[in-house]
Formats: structure tokens, C-alpha cells, sequence
């Protein structure tokens, strides 16, 4: 069961071959199975069978929602109702969300089925899930590589079939990155595609849901569910939501793909190059004419980002103060004392770092040498986006330099993780979309392929990577043991 | 552009942020090495570029001025560390 796709699950159920409570069951006691992989926070054992039995009732009742009773999960950083949302950080270790993220909603009266909330790097602030409190979640396809980050959790979740499909948040590439490492398919929408509401904010001007999910074709469903114009969220775009799944088998016939020259020269490894040279040919076979272009600018996307993130951060995580949720210290002297060691004792080590940096960017003096000028620098990496894709219809690229790396081989240094995201920050700070797929595999680990379209283009890029998934198998493949 | 550990403290201070005392020479390093990072922006020309707040150059979009909340004070201060009659409750301030 647990290899079937959306369709093939929703068919079954209606088919009666199982029932959601069936399915529920059988995802649960993976689940367990696989406990080792780190990848749930928290299971919501209970829920979900509730929410499977009131799914199995719906379906009797002849509805058609593609997700009804299927199970999925949540990453931790979306509130629920009622559940701990930890945000893989001590600080909400002992927060119980009193109200529901627009997505989490959405996907309720969809009627999918919440399996429980998944593993994740402190606040969304890492590549690797390591941040987590709870620890890093393994790779499926190596247990001693990270599955990423920082939605690290719905990536392996999906990769190990321990959720038929997941939520993810990407604010420099964490859907796409860890999508890349554990060998499944991610899309981040374009900025405003999705609702924040109940999201919990790291840099809001670059957070953005979406989904994780095997294949193009049951992205495009989950998309579905989760897209939308939210008058609850200050910047969702008020934009028409096309059938994501009307387009997929649309022709690639004279598609133009720019491939940027800054994306495949020095610091790319060799054996990422050479798959994603045989899945270009791929999409040349399928019609599509491909051409170099150059993004100038793009080398300056981690000095933007890590200016501009840091300091929305060091804004958004001044709510956490000890007085209204969260973590509180023991016997505070006065109020300062309050603020300072709740804080101090209740963030990791990645977060502190960056609210130091953001609080520096933008405190007096250095506003307009950093933070301003990061700003200026983001529009000129966004006009070679737009500039880009006036001649070309996408974007093709990598999404990592390498394969996944070890556990605890970056955690050293920093800056070193920070530059591996140097082909997916970029993509942030313009605000278009742009998905990974399954491309390969480098020594028994995936490689992923990145697609970038112009604004509002979600269905262009499932497209394109359902075409691809036509003529091949990688995003088919399961890991040894998971099988 | 590098920064001191009395720099570090300082800004630790603004964020009201409790950082460990052995691990300030870290911090100290690592903003130097994200300093040294942010200075390739320095090479740009950028006069005259507008600075970029909003992906798609949105404006605040604007709603009628009525309510839409309703009082759940009981429900969300049930998970507030420390409240009393409806209060939040923190160190004594005012002496």
C-alpha cells in the first residue's frame, strides 16, 4: 500500500481494496518500524485514526477529494490545533498550538489523514536537520547521510514511505534540498502561493509552503490542496489557482531551457554534473531546445541572504520572550533576566548565531551598509531572474554541489554549510518557483534536478517534471529496507 | 570587517540573548567569517537600485477597520507559563 501513489490510493480506497483506517494503520505501524529514522516529532496516533474513520464515513458518502483518508504529515513548523508544534526547537518543546495554519485547515477538509508531525531543523535555520532538538533524521538511502534540511523529516518521511506525502517550508531551499538528498520530488511556490498563517515565521519575506511528495503528479494534488488566496496572510497574492493536474501530460515540444553557466562551473562536483547532463539530454529528447545563459549576479545570493534572513529572524524570534508561551528559566531575578536566559537556554546554538547577525545587520549604523544594501543586491539577482525568463521558458540546475553529506561532517563550520546552498537561496530572494526531482544516483545516494519558472508558473514546472517522470523511473525507486 | 568579543556581547545584549561565556570566541568567529562573506556586496555598484522588500513589489493590502477576533484570552493563556486573573505574569518592574 504504502508504494502507491495518490491516485492509486484514492482508487483503492473507493474500490474498497482498504479502508482509510486500514491504510492509517498500516502507515502507523511503519512508522514505528522505522522509528530509527528520526523522522517524527511527534505521532498523532489517535487523530489520526479518528481522522480515518471520519474519512472511511465520507467516502461511504460518495465524496471526491483526491486526499481523503490518505495519510500524510506535517512538518512541525505548521500550528495544530491542540497538537505540540515544536518547530524542532527547546523553546516550544512544550508548545500545544491553539489554532490551526491555513494549510493545516485546508488539508482537514480535504480530509487527509495527519499521521504526525515531522523532524525538522531549529526553526527552519539549517541544511541538514542537525539543528533539531530532537536530532537529525537519517537518510533512507544512507543512515550515516543526512536527509537534509531543514525539512528533513517530510523528506525521509516520503523517501521511507512513512507518509504517503508531506508539507515542507523553504525559506533558502528547504524543500528542495532535502527533496534533492532523500531522492523525492518538492516544489517551493511562488512567494504569496501559499498561506503563512500559522506558519511559524523565520524570514517572512522568503518563507514560502509547499509540497514533498513522490512524483510530479501527486505534488500537483497536494499543491492543490494547500494553494490559495489566505486574507488571514498580509502578503498572500490575490492570483487564480490553476488545476494543477490538467496540464501535466501537456507536450515539452519547443520548450526553451536556460542552463546558467554560474550553475555548473567551479564547486559543482563532478558526478552531481554528469547526471544532471544525462537528464538534460532527456528533456532534449522530449522537444525541449536547450540553451546557455548567464546569471551575473546570482554569486551574490548568500551574502544577500544571510544578511536579509538573519535579520527578519532576529525580528520574528523576538516573540519568544518567555512570558506569553514557550520555554520560561527558573526563577527569574528581574525581568531582563527573563528575556535573556529563557532565550539563552531555550535556542540552539544555529538559531543564536543568526539572531546575532540580524540583530548586528540591523542595529544603528550598520542599517544601511547592510541590511539596505542587501536589499538593493536582492533586486539585482530578481531582474536577472526576470531578464532570464523573458528569452527562456525555465531554468535548469542543480540543487546541492554533492550528494548527502555525512552526519557531523559540517556541523564544524558554518559558513561551509551555508555556501552548499549557493543553487537555491537565489530562488528565494526573487520569489519565483522551483522545484527538485529525482535526476540519479551518485554512489547509492539521489541527485536532484532543479527546474525554475516564472512567477505563478507551478503548473509549468509540473508539468515538465511529469514528463520527465514518464520516461523515467528514479522517483520510483525506494530504499533498501523500506521497501 | 571583523568583530571582537566585546562586540558580540554588545549585540547579545540587544537581542536580550544569553549566550555561554566559553562560547563567545566561537560566536566571535563565525559573525567575522559571515562579515567577511557580506563584504563581496561592497564590490557592487548598486546606486540608484531600488531596495527590495517584497518579492513581487506588493503593497499592504488594506481592510475595513472592523473586528474580526474574537476574545480567547482562557484559551491562549492556558499555555502561558505563568498568568493570574487573566494576567500575564513576569518579575516585579517597578519597585
Amino acid at each position: 500500500m504504502h508504494s502507491k501513489s495518490i491516485r492509486q490510493l484514492a482508487q483503492g480506497l473507493r474500490a474498497k481494496e482498504f479502508s482509510s483506517v486500514e491504510l492509517t494503520q498500516h502507515f502507523l505501524q511503519r512508522i514505528k518500524q522505522h522509528q530509527n529514522l528520526n523522522a517524527y516529532i511527534t505521532v498523532t496516533e489517535e487523530l489520526a485514526l479518528a481522522q480515518a474513520q471520519a474519512a472511511d464515513q465520507r467516502l461511504a458518502a460518495g465524496d471526491t477529494d483526491l486526499l481523503l483518508g490518505l495519510p500524510i504529515a506535517q512538518k512541525d513548523l505548521f500550528c495544530t490545533l491542540g497538537v505540540r508544534t515544536s518547530c524542532g526547537s527547546k523553546m516550544l518543546d512544550n508548545f500545544i498550538a491553539p489554532y490551526n495554519a491555513t494549510v493545516v485547515e485546508k488539508l482537514n477538509q480535504a480530509g487527509a489523514v495527519m499521521l504526525g508531525k515531522v523532524n525538522m531543523d531549529e526553526f527552519a535555520m539549517g541544511s541538514s536537520n542537525e539543528t533539531s532538538f530532537y536530532g537529525a533524521v537519517k537518510n533512507p538511502w544512507d543512515s550515516n547521510a543526512v536527509a537534509g534540511g531543514s525539512s528533513g523529516g517530510s523528506a525521509a518521511a516520503v523517501a521511507a514511505r512513512i507518509a504517503v506525502c508531506a508539507t515542507g517550508t523553504d525559506t533558502g531551499g528547504s524543500i528542495r534540498q532535502p527533496a534533492a538528498l532523500c531522492g523525492i520530488t518538492g516544489l517551493k511556490p511562488t512567494y504569496g502561493r501559499v498561506s503563512r498563517y500559522g506558519m511559524i515565521a523565520y524570514a517572512s519575506s522568503l518563507d514560502q509552503g509547499g509540497p514533498m511528495a513522490q512524483s510530479a503528479d501527486d505534488a500537483a494534488i497536494l499543491l492543490q490542496a494547500m494553494a490559495g488566496f489566505d486574507s488571514k496572510d498580509s502578503t498572500s497574492m490575490d492570483h487564480p489557482v490553476p488545476d494543477y493536474s490538467a496540464t501535466l501530460d501537456a507536450p515539452l515540444t519547443g520548450l526553451k531551457i536556460g542552463l546558467p553557466k554560474e550553475f555548473f562551473g567551479e564547486g559543482l562536483s563532478d558526478d552531481v554534473a554528469q547526471v544532471l547532463q544525462v537528464a538534460i539530454d532527456e528533456y532534449r529528447k522530449l522537444g525541449a531546445e536547450v540553451i546557455d545563459i548567464s546569471m551575473p549576479n546570482l554569486k551574490l545570493a548568500i551574502p544577500a541572504y544571510y544578511v536579509i534572513a538573519p535579520a527578519e529572524c532576529s525580528a520574528n524570534l523576538s516573540r519568544f520572550d518567555g512570558v506569553r508561551f514557550g520555554y520560561r528559566c527558573e526563577n527569574p531575578a528581574d525581568l531582563t533576566d527573563l528575556y535573556t536566559r529563557s532565550r539563552g537556554e531555550a535556542f540552539g546554538k544555529e538559531v543564536k548565531r543568526r539572531i546575532l547577525m540580524g540583530t548586528y545587520a540591523l542595529s544603528a549604523g550598520y542599517y544601511d551598509a547592510y541590511y539596505i544594501k542587501a536589499q538593493k543586491i536582492r533586486r539585482l539577482i530578481s531582474d536577472d531572474f526576470k531578464t532570464a525568463l523573458a528569452q527562456i521558458d525555465v531554468i535548469m540546475g542543480p540543487v546541492t554541489p554533492t550528494t548527502a553529506f555525512g552526519i557531523g561532517e559540517k556541523m564544524a563550520d558554518p559558513i561551509a554549510m551555508y555556501l552548499a546552498d549557493i543553487y537555491t537561496i537565489a530562488i528565494n530572494l526573487a520569489g519565483v518557483p522551483a522545484m527538485s526531482i529525482p535526476a540519479g544516483f551518485s554512489d547509492g545516494k539521489p541527485v536532484g534536478l532543479q527546474i525554475i519558472g516564472n512567477y505563478f508558473q507551478e503548473a509549468k514546472l509540473l508539468n515538465i517534471a511529469h514528463r520527465y517522470q514518464q520516461v523515467t523511473d528514479w522517483h520510483t525507486l525506494i530504499p533498501k529496507n523500506f521497501e | 570587517m571583523s568583530l571582537t568579543a566585546e562586540d558580540v556581547n554588545k549585540i547579545a545584549h540587544l537581542a536580550r540573548l544569553g549566550i555561554d561565556s566559553q562560547d563567545v570566541g566561537s560566536y566571535t568567529k563565525d559573525l567575522s567569517g559571515m562579515l567577511a562573506l557580506m563584504a563581496k556586496m561592497g564590490e557592487v555598484n548598486t546606486d540608484g537600485v531600488e531596495p527590495m522588500a517584497h518579492p513581487l513589489d506588493q503593497v499592504q493590502r488594506l481592510r475595513a477597520d472592523v473586528v474580526t477576533e474574537s476574545n480567547q484570552r482562557e484559551h491562549f493563556q492556558a499555555i502561558a507559563p505563568k498568568v493570574e486573573d487573566g494576567l500575564y505574569l513576569v518579575p516585579k518592574v517597578i519597585e
